[in-house]
């Protein structure tokens, strides 16, 4: 099990080391030069030198990219031009926010997308199943945004039952953490219970068709067992990788929901940066965000090698 | 002996392959639904000049606020712009922008996942490369990619493309690698046929079953993409009207002129919905292979 783990983690390393570099290239494709972008027009000479200093923009692109590597590994993103506040310690801030929001949105993708996948693969055909992926097509074209948009329009303004924007912390009132994230998180999770649920259907009929389906059938099991234990333990372990794509998703569709809700997580952090030409909060955010997620998709391999016995024996 | 109408669809595919295929498609009931909503846009955007002759931008104060009604088909916003030539020419934005990006994507997509599917000491560095660029979320690349270059309809088109591009050059790298092992390229090699020629005759129309259906999807995304960004105020900067921008700017009056904020949102919908019932409908047809994968 450590093995695996460890293993994982060697084989994260050079994207790690590549995604770095990356983010650390965007910043020097900035056409002319970064510190004039952020300076504005009407600055004088004197102002954008100080900013090239800051930003180390004078240093030779050798001596800048060992900086970025060094202030990297001592946890040194630099500092928002913005906020005034270092880059490490604004996402830190603000991450949780996002994470919890994912999460209620990912609890919601699982329940919605995993049981119409079933329904509909149990039906296969029927105008449940039709029902379901039609559904589940309009869930996957409806742009998040404007989903939240209508909900505002009808929940919020119409009916007055949620509010239409801001954001209580879950630590502080969970009730009205709910009230303030739930339509956020139905914005953000119908379009990858569309995804979860077409996946869902394909793999829960593929593995239906088996043998040892019939086999189970045919010696008398309550239907019941057949599905719960032998079919789905099955069909659920491919769609525990299609997770780690999902939370990526979930993440990257929360930048336009949270500033449509006007809630302070990481995406309205990155929008904000954007905006402002904020290059190292932008930068760093990108980075951070990145990292974050090659580990998610890590602990999601793992933990996919170590459920199914195939890949876990295969692979030892 | 199999009925004659099977018969004469394999008489037909042997003389018109492409023309087999069609039929078939026009058989999927989801693509035919996907390709009318497509076509409606499509249309629409290529005669904005014909179908919204009036100027998206002219101002015409004393006549804000209206609803849509015969005189103005999709109503009016904040300062009386008529909200049909707004959504027609936004249309033709969204298109031209897909269009870029799936263009970029199948000559770039392309051209990496080739070289690296077919040529194995490029292989590795080359997808070390491209994986480290997928594990960006796209949408975020393409905010700082977008933040960098400035915010205009042409920049977005490029940052959108080089966020997906990897994930092109990947599933035209996949089917590189197994048709590469194929005994009709062995005999190609055998017979002398240099590397290029291989690539472009041989392996490169076969792969192009996946790619067709990736870039449908794409199309999607890109759509979707640009109206993130100009809703977020990072695609093409007010007054040109794209989608995404006249919903941020009706947001603020949504009480009182909903239409303003629902008409370009299920514009954008109707859209979304065609490209992806059209790549489902391609990847039956085309690659029913990849059905249980999705």
């Amino acid at each position: 099990m450590i093995l695996v783990v460890l293993r994982r983690l060697a084989s994260a390393v050079p994207i790690l080391l590549l995604v770095s570099l990356v983010a650390f290239g965007l910043m020097r494709l900035i056409p002319g030069d970064a510190s004039a972008a952020i300076a504005g027009l009407s600055a004088t000479p004197e102002q954008i030198a100080s900013i090239r200093a800051q930003l180390g923009l004078d240093q030779p692109f050798l001596t800048q990219l060992l900086r970025w590597y060094d202030g990297l590994l001592h946890g040194d993103l630099g500092r928002s031009l913005l906020l005034g506040q270092p880059v490490i310690e604004a996402t830190f801030l603000r991450l949780p926010v996002t994470l919890a929001l994912s999460a209620y949105a990912l609890v919601l993708t699982l329940i919605l997308g995993l049981a119409s996948g079933i329904v509909a693969a149990l039906r296969q055909n029927s105008w449940v199943d039709q029902l379901a992926m039609l559904l589940a097509m309009f869930g996957i074209s409806m742009p998040s945004f404007w989903l939240g948009l209508l909900m505002i329009l009808i929940f919020a303004v119409h009916l007055g039952w949620l509010p239409s924007g801001g954001y209580i912390a879950l630590s502080e009132d969970p009730v009205g953490w709910l009230r303030t994230s739930t339509m956020p998180a139905i914005s953000l999770a119908l379009l990858q219970a569309g995804l979860l649920a077409r996946i869902t259907r394909s793999t829960m009929l593929e593995v239906l068709r088996q043998d040892y389906i019939r086999t189970a059938r045919a010696k008398g099991l309550p239907p019941h067992l057949v599905i719960f234990k032998h079919a789905l333990a099955n069909a659920l372990i491919p769609i525990i990788t299609v997770i780690g794509i999902v939370v990526s998703l979930l993440i990257s569709a929360s930048v336009v929901i949270e500033s449509l809700f006007s809630i302070p997580g990481m995406g309205q952090l990155l929008t904000q940066a954007v905006l402002n030409r904020d290059y190292p909060m932008v930068q760093g955010g990108l980075l951070l965000v990145t990292m974050l997620l090659v580990l998610i998709n890590l602990a999601v391999d793992v933990g996919y090698e170590l459920l199914d016995p195939r890949v876990r024996h295969g692979s030892a | 002996m199999d009925p004659p109408e099977v018969q004469d669809e394999a008489r037909q595919r042997r003389r018109h392959p492409a023309l087999a295929t069609w039929r078939r498609l026009m058989r999927h009931r989801l693509f035919v639904t996907g390709l009318a909503l497509f076509g409606v846009v499509a249309l629409a955007a290529a005669l904005a000049p014909l179908i919204a002759p009036g100027d998206p931008n002219r101002l015409a104060m004393r006549f804000k606020f209206l609803p849509p009604s015969a005189e103005h088909i999709f109503g009016t916003d904040n300062f009386g712009r008529s909200q049909w030539s707004r959504v027609i020419w936004g249309a033709q934005l969204s298109v031209a922008m897909g269009l870029a990006v799936v263009a970029l994507n199948a000559v770039f997509g392309t051209l990496i996942g080739a070289v690296a599917g077919y040529f194995r000491r490029a292989d590795n560095f080359i997808m070390r490369i491209n994986d480290a660029l997928m594990a960006f979320p796209a949408i975020l690349l393409a905010m700082g990619i977008t933040s960098v270059l400035g915010p205009t309809a042409v920049n977005v088109a490029i940052a959108v493309a080089i966020a997906y591009v990897p994930r092109t050059a990947r599933i035209v790298r996949a089917s590189v690698i197994v048709l590469r092992e194929m005994e009709y390229v062995q005999a190609a090699v055998a017979a002398g046929a240099g590397h290029w020629r291989i690539l472009r005759r041989h392996i490169l129309p076969n792969a192009m079953a996946p790619l067709i259906v990736q870039l449908s999807f794409l199309f999607a995304y890109a759509v979707l993409s640009e109206a993130t960004l100009s809703f977020l105020g990072l695609g093409a900067v007010p007054p040109t009207p794209t989608w995404g921008n006249i919903m941020a700017q009706g947001r603020q009056y949504m009480t009182d002129a909903p239409w303003i904020i629902a008409i370009p949102g299920v514009a954008l919908m109707i859209t979304v919905l065609g490209l992806n019932l059209l790549g489902d409908g391609l990847r039956d047809v085309l690659d029913p292979r990849l059905r249980i994968q999705q």
